[in-house]
């Protein structure tokens, strides 16, 4: 018997003995890329799960794989967690786009939600991620007003379009609170790794930077602004309030609770639709951390606002005029930028220097 | 009192008895961790082991375990050429980088076109390119006296570095709308390396798998080349006297491994991964080196430990899923089936006697 036949009966048999079972819980599985304990990344997503759990108690259950490679390993594990009867699986890592899609071909039944990806390859996958570059607009404004060697630090992970997303946005409001400030750019070419990260914070700390923003998951960097003794930093993806209140003066925070709650409800409902997700502060997808004390009174209220602004939609993060980095116009006076551009931005805005690596 | 003594031969006994013995030992002291977590330890272990091979969904796991074991066993026999010799390929990880770039890189370069000659040429490319990343430790070694261990170790993370530099680069997927990764050449029939037999898990990296295991054995057993390596390795003065040239031995055992590490990252790349990403190596190189060695270095030794491990990982993730177990617990019991290993290889050369000592 052909592989797709046996799988098909397969999951034939389980939505028989599905329907058999109404009250049976929905099974939600969730597949890691790093370990739940990370502090970062996969932390925030596991807290997701855990608000999942409190959510619905008996009437769900949650299963999860950690620290999964990406490639085959990934599509088994997706696969046996569909074999065992998962009806959603939440897949956390954009290596996993290609292994969701194939397996969601196999179970038709089974729905897929796939982070910060843009394949839905089937009616049963969708996508989700957040606009991380709203945070970066609060976290610029505030670094832009901190700063007093007007040099900022940043530790870039990889160069691809979330990450320049977020180094221009940080920038684009740096500049605005601050037009005397400049743009330090290491990249580490790694999402997790203390000892290059410090490193990165080392050099960028010798270099004159007195503000280090991170696109990578450990604490390194507070440790080592710490250290120095005058270097201010924010918490990636999780608070790292440890570090508060400082050198950690507040946080750009992942929160996925309240979308994996809805997504779950409308699988249980029968409501569940592909579709890709885009969400940011408004929707609670994109958190900022308590803005603390080493921040002056009235930097921390223009955060505070600028915060509430990008929440209702009255202001965009990418809005005219603004020039690419070579002097060609990106956006024209009051224009904002729309999500197409966004998702792919490959280039810098005018004002940074260096080059992305290629 | 207890003693140790060297036995005046190795045991053959041991060594045959020791691998299993560490099983069951693991098999014991993982229960008990698993029990101290809070899990049912028998339950664990008949998910880990029992559950792939013979449980419910046995028909998508045994696949899997060739899938997972193929590029263990193809790296593990090239290692245990070198490690029996005494030359030591810590950096197969590298070679098993370098062989999926140029593999996927001579694929790639032929896209679109379909030809019967593309993948015979990308085989070709990875093993090129694993043998020759092999290459600069085996060379610096024969021609200046570096330690073949550091060298190939360091360039692990060279390899990683290529490896970054190609996903966001060179063989960026064009219409990838910016993110990092290639194509992937499971959608390019040219270049795929799909299953023989679908559903079988049977794909092109199995079959070189069992050549080279036939193929090394036969070195092993019969050739001049097999028993220059194992004087070398047991007796290295005597291998001297006896005409070995030690330079081309560190030349042919670096450079067979190196090209073994290539092809089955040119395989995994081709097939089951698909794509060159950021994060394409999963380890394969350094899991190899626990193959090798739980193998006794024999290369049927090999194949068994190879499934094992892939036994070991497949059995691992779905005691996770289904029972809640740590990533971090199933580490930790495959760490000690190397540990018992090493530990128990003292009995192979040595036994314990009880009772007091003699004096003499």
């Amino acid at each position: 018997m052909k592989f797709t036949t046996l799988v098909a009966s397969a999951a034939l048999a389980l939505g028989l003995a599905g329907g058999a079972l109404a009250d049976d819980p929905t099974k939600v599985g969730f597949v890691y890329v790093g370990p739940v304990g990370d502090g970062g990344w996969t932390f925030t997503h596991d807290q997701g799960r855990q608000a999942v759990e409190a959510e619905f108690g008996d009437a769900v259950e949650t299963v999860f794989v950690e620290s999964v490679a990406e490639g085959p390993d990934a599509e088994r594990v997706m696969t046996q967690m569909a074999l065992d009867g998962a009806d959603l699986i939440f897949t956390t890592s954009f290596g996993y786009m290609d292994a969701t899609n194939n397996v969601a071909a196999k179970f038709p039944d089974v729905k897929f939600e796939h982070a910060t990806g843009y394949k839905r390859l089937h009616p049963n996958v969708s996508t989700y991620s957040a606009r991380f570059y709203e945070g970066r607009a609060v976290q610029g404004h505030i670094a832009g007003k901190m700063t007093e060697s007007n040099i900022i630090g940043y530790i870039a992970s990889f160069p691809i379009p979330e990450v320049i997303r977020g180094i221009n946005s940080a920038y684009i409001h740096a500049k605005k609170a601050n037009p005397d400030v400049e743009f330090k750019i290491v990249w580490v070419y790694t999402w997790f790794d203390p000892a290059k990260e410090a490193d990165a914070a080392k050099v960028l700390i010798e270099q004159g930077a007195d503000v280090v923003l991170q696109h990578t998951d450990s604490t390194a960097p507070h440790a080592a602004a710490q250290e120095a003794g005058d270097v201010v930093t924010f918490g990636q993806a999780s608070d790292m309030s440890a570090y508060a209140p400082f050198p950690r003066v507040s946080a750009l925070l992942d929160v996925w609770g309240p979308y994996y709650v809805a997504r779950t409800k409308a699988v249980k409902d029968g409501t569940w639709e592909s579709g890709d997700t885009w969400h940011g502060i408004g929707d609670g997808m994109v958190g900022i951390g308590d803005i603390t004390d080493a921040v002056p009174a009235e930097v921390k209220e223009e955060a505070l606002a600028l915060k509430a602004a990008l929440s209702d939609g009255s202001y965009h993060a990418f809005t005219g005029p603004l020039n690419k980095q070579d002097g060609t116009p990106f956006l024209a006076d009051g224009e904002t930028a729309d999500d197409g551009t966004l998702a792919g931005m490959n280039f810098y805005v005018e004002g940074l220097e260096g080059e992305i690596p290629q | 009192m207890i003693r140790i003594e060297a036995r005046p031969q190795p045991s053959a006994v041991m060594a045959y008895a020791t691998p299993v013995l560490a099983v069951v030992l693991t098999m014991i002291f993982g229960g008990a961790l698993f029990a101290a977590l809070g899990k049912d330890p028998l339950q664990a272990i008949a998910t880990i082991f029992w559950e792939p091979i013979f449980g419910e969904f046995a028909f998508f796991y045994r696949p899997q375990l060739l899938i997972k074991g193929a590029p263990l066993v193809l790296i593990a026999i090239g290692l245990a050429l070198g490690f029996r010799a005494g030359i030591w390929n810590i950096g197969a990880e590298g070679q098993y980088i370098v062989g999926a770039i140029c593999g996927a890189g001579v694929g790639l370069a032929f896209y679109p076109t379909e030809s019967v000659l593309i993948f015979p040429l990308m085989v070709l490319a990875g093993a090129l390119g694993g043998w020759a990343w092999a290459m600069i430790p085996a060379v610096l070694k024969v021609r200046f006296g570096t330690n073949e261990i550091l060298v190939s170790l360091m360039l692990v993370y060279v390899a990683e570095q290529l490896l970054a530099s190609m996903s966001l680069g060179l063989l960026k997927n064009p219409e990838g709308f910016g993110f990092p990764g290639s194509r992937n050449l499971q959608q390019y029939p040219s270049a795929h390396n799909a299953e023989i037999i679908a559903g079988t898990g049977m794909h092109w990296g199995v079959v070189a798998a069992l050549i080279a295991v036939i193929f090394a054995y036969v070195l092993l057993t019969w050739h001049r080349l097999g028993f220059a390596i194992r004087v070398t390795g047991e007796a290295p003065r005597a291998a001297k006297f006896g005409g070995v040239n030690p330079g081309r031995l560190v030349l042919f055992c670096l450079g067979t491994s190196g090209l073994l590490a290539g092809l089955a990252g040119m395989f995994e790349v081709a097939g089951p991964a698909g794509q060159i990403s950021i994060d394409f190596n999963v380890g394969y190189g350094f899991t190899a080196i626990i193959v090798a060695f739980l193998g006794r270095l024999n290369p049927l030794g090999i194949v068994a430990a190879g499934l094992l491990m892939a036994l070991t990982y497949i059995g691992g993730d779905i005691a996770q899923s289904q029972l809640g177990l740590p990533a971090a617990a199933i580490q930790v019991f495959q760490g000690m089936l190397l540990f018992f290993l090493l530990a128990l290889d003292l009995l192979t050369n040595y036994c314990v006697r009880f009772g007091r000592a003699e004096v003499a």
